[in-house]
């Protein structure tokens, strides 16, 4: 419904000057038992009717791809008797659960704050956080640290002068999707901008689905949690029988 | 190998998790303890999300101690009396502790309580241990005279409600055994251990028990609390998983039977000192942690819910 809106009011436009069409390498990623990350590879064009303006300066180009959002809560320690334990929370409203931006140039030369802040592109913008507690006095610390470590574990990247366009038509760059990836429909989102406005945007979806043996555990787990905790006792018992079976079987 | 764990959502390097089944039942095999006390705070340290690591242990010391109990049931060392009342006081406390482990965990502190539990406990035991162990080797080194066979009548023979024990040769009040379980259930459900390394020295020192039966007796009773607490943990906090427990216990199982015949090469008393020097160094490490400014002071969870 949301599609068939969103492509009424894009016919209604008047046509615009230049368009990106883009493809991804996978729209697809299967978290198999051995899954160890995937680097999926963004590429794209540009199709114009009229030849390459020149006034408003060299065509740039913003990827971001976002996993599914989910509120987090971030606490922090402080010494309590000695100890370093949990005092304050901060819930943020959503979060993308995975956030990668790569630019053509550094970020705040090719998209304006005006941009960003209409398009939520960087990952500052991504984040929603409303409503601290009261109590709280310094919750932008809370979004930052948020970010700090997401960061740290390579699950937000922002990488500037990482897509490479060519002749100001083909661009491309891959991102890679770390390890500890959680199951969701990842969106990519591309923007063409020229000095520092976006003259146009476009995106699709990556499916990210734990198959074969991960989705028959996460599923039974989550559905059927007492035959999922029986069956797990079940593997342990025979395990454990199993063993010294075999032991005295060998010493014998 | 990386093998991606489905309900921790993180991906390990699986020989890292058959190894470290393995020395930990090397360990647990040697001294004859569960070994989810090492475990567990390992699990912490490669990244396992705690909840999961403490779900998972309890599943994973339902393995080795079947295969312990199998052994003690073939010499006779079980005292099924005793292990039946402890039971009843063990699943009790593992319901309990398993309610405040979801409570905590909706309020953030469960981190927290698994950490001072451990340090807690793991130093009073350490310290216990080595304090005993050591005077034990100086004893054996000026003589070898008869140890003290006491028996002493305390304030535990005065309760009511008392049962025969006849395995055990005891005849004492259902109260304390039954309070040792709860105690003990608690433990499992919070800390993710079996709890033998309370409940054998709170059996001895306690209860009065032979030490032959006593290693038998709390496998007994440990394979059903941590079975119920990995059942409980299964369908309150969706917090088993399947794949690190299948890792870890065929590691296990094979370093545990390895860990048995080493044991029986090795003193009793240089056998408990060095027990002692591991628990202590566990201790130390956790205590560390919260002692000292941790380098990232935020941390993040979900929000409502679980997962």
């Amino acid at each position: 419904m949301i599609r068939l809106a969103v492509l009424l009011l894009l016919l209604a436009l008047p046509v615009r000057a230049e368009e990106v069409i883009a493809g991804l390498s996978q729209n697809r990623v299967s978290i198999t038992a051995n899954f160890d990350g995937s680097e999926i590879l963004i590429f794209g064009a540009v199709k114009r009717e009229a030849p390459i303006p020149e006034e408003t300066g060299p065509l740039e180009v913003v990827i971001t791809v976002a996993g599914p959002s989910v509120p987090v809560m971030v606490r922090r320690k402080a010494k309590r008797y000695g100890i370093w334990v949990n005092t304050d929370a901060v819930e943020v409203d959503r979060a993308p659960s995975f956030y990668a931006v790569a630019t053509s140039g550094p970020f705040n030369l090719i998209l304006k704050d005006i941009e960003d802040l209409r398009h939520k592109i960087s990952i500052e913008r991504a984040i929603r956080s409303v409503g601290a507690p009261m109590t709280i006095a310094d919750a932008g610390n809370f979004t930052e640290a948020l970010i700090r470590i997401r960061r740290d574990e390579d699950l937000y990247q922002i990488r500037p002068n990482t897509v490479l366009v060519t002749e100001e038509t083909l661009f491309q760059t891959s991102v890679a999707l770390p390890a500890n990836l959680t199951e969701g429909d990842y969106l990519a989102r591309f923007f063409l901008t020229r000095g520092g406005n976006v003259i146009d945007a476009f995106e699709t979806k990556i499916f990210v689905k734990k198959v074969g043996l991960e989705r028959f555990l996460y599923t039974l787990a989550h559905e059927r949690p007492l035959i999922y905790g029986i069956l797990s006792l079940a593997i342990a018992i025979a395990a454990g029988w199993g063993a010294s079976a075999v032991f005295r079987y060998l010493r014998s | 190998m990386q093998i991606y764990l489905p309900i921790a959502e993180v991906s390990v390097n699986a020989f890292l998790l058959l190894g470290l089944g393995g020395i930990v039942g090397i360990l647990s095999g040697m001294f004859g303890v569960g070994g989810g006390f090492l475990m567990t705070p390992l699990l912490f340290f490669i990244g396992i999300p705690p909840a999961v690591a403490v779900a998972t242990e309890a599943n994973q010391i339902v393995a080795s101690s079947f295969s312990g109990v199998l052994a003690h049931l073939r010499r006779k060392t079980v005292d099924l009396r005793m292990g039946v009342v402890l039971l009843i006081g063990g699943l009790v406390g593992a319901a309990l502790g398993v309610q405040v482990f979801a409570m905590l965990r909706a309020i953030g502190q469960v981190d927290l309580l698994v950490r001072l539990s451990y340090v807690v406990f793991l130093g009073i035991i350490g310290s216990l241990m080595f304090v005993e162990s050591l005077s034990a080797i100086r004893k054996s080194r000026k003589s070898s005279g008869a140890p003290p066979g006491r028996k002493r009548h305390n304030w535990i023979h005065a309760l009511p409600l008392k049962m025969k024990f006849r395995t055990s040769g005891l005849y004492i009040s259902v109260i304390p055994p039954v309070l040792v379980g709860v105690f003990v259930g608690i433990l499992a459900a919070i800390m993710g251990v079996g709890g033998g390394f309370i409940m054998v020295p709170a059996m001895i020192y306690l209860l009065g028990m032979p030490t032959k039966v006593v290693v038998g007796t709390s496998l007994f009773q440990i394979i059903f609390v941590t079975g119920f607490t990995t059942l409980l943990h299964a369908t309150t906090n969706f917090t088993v998983d399947m794949m690190l427990a299948v890792l870890l216990l065929i590691g296990g199982v094979v370093g545990a039977q390895i860990g048995a015949q080493i044991g029986v090469r090795l003193k009793a008393e240089q056998l408990r000192i060095l027990l002692a020097l591991m628990v202590l160094a566990v201790c130390g490490k956790l205590a560390l942690d919260l002692l000292l400014q941790p380098g990232e002071l935020y941390s993040l969870g979900a929000a409502g819910g679980h997962g």
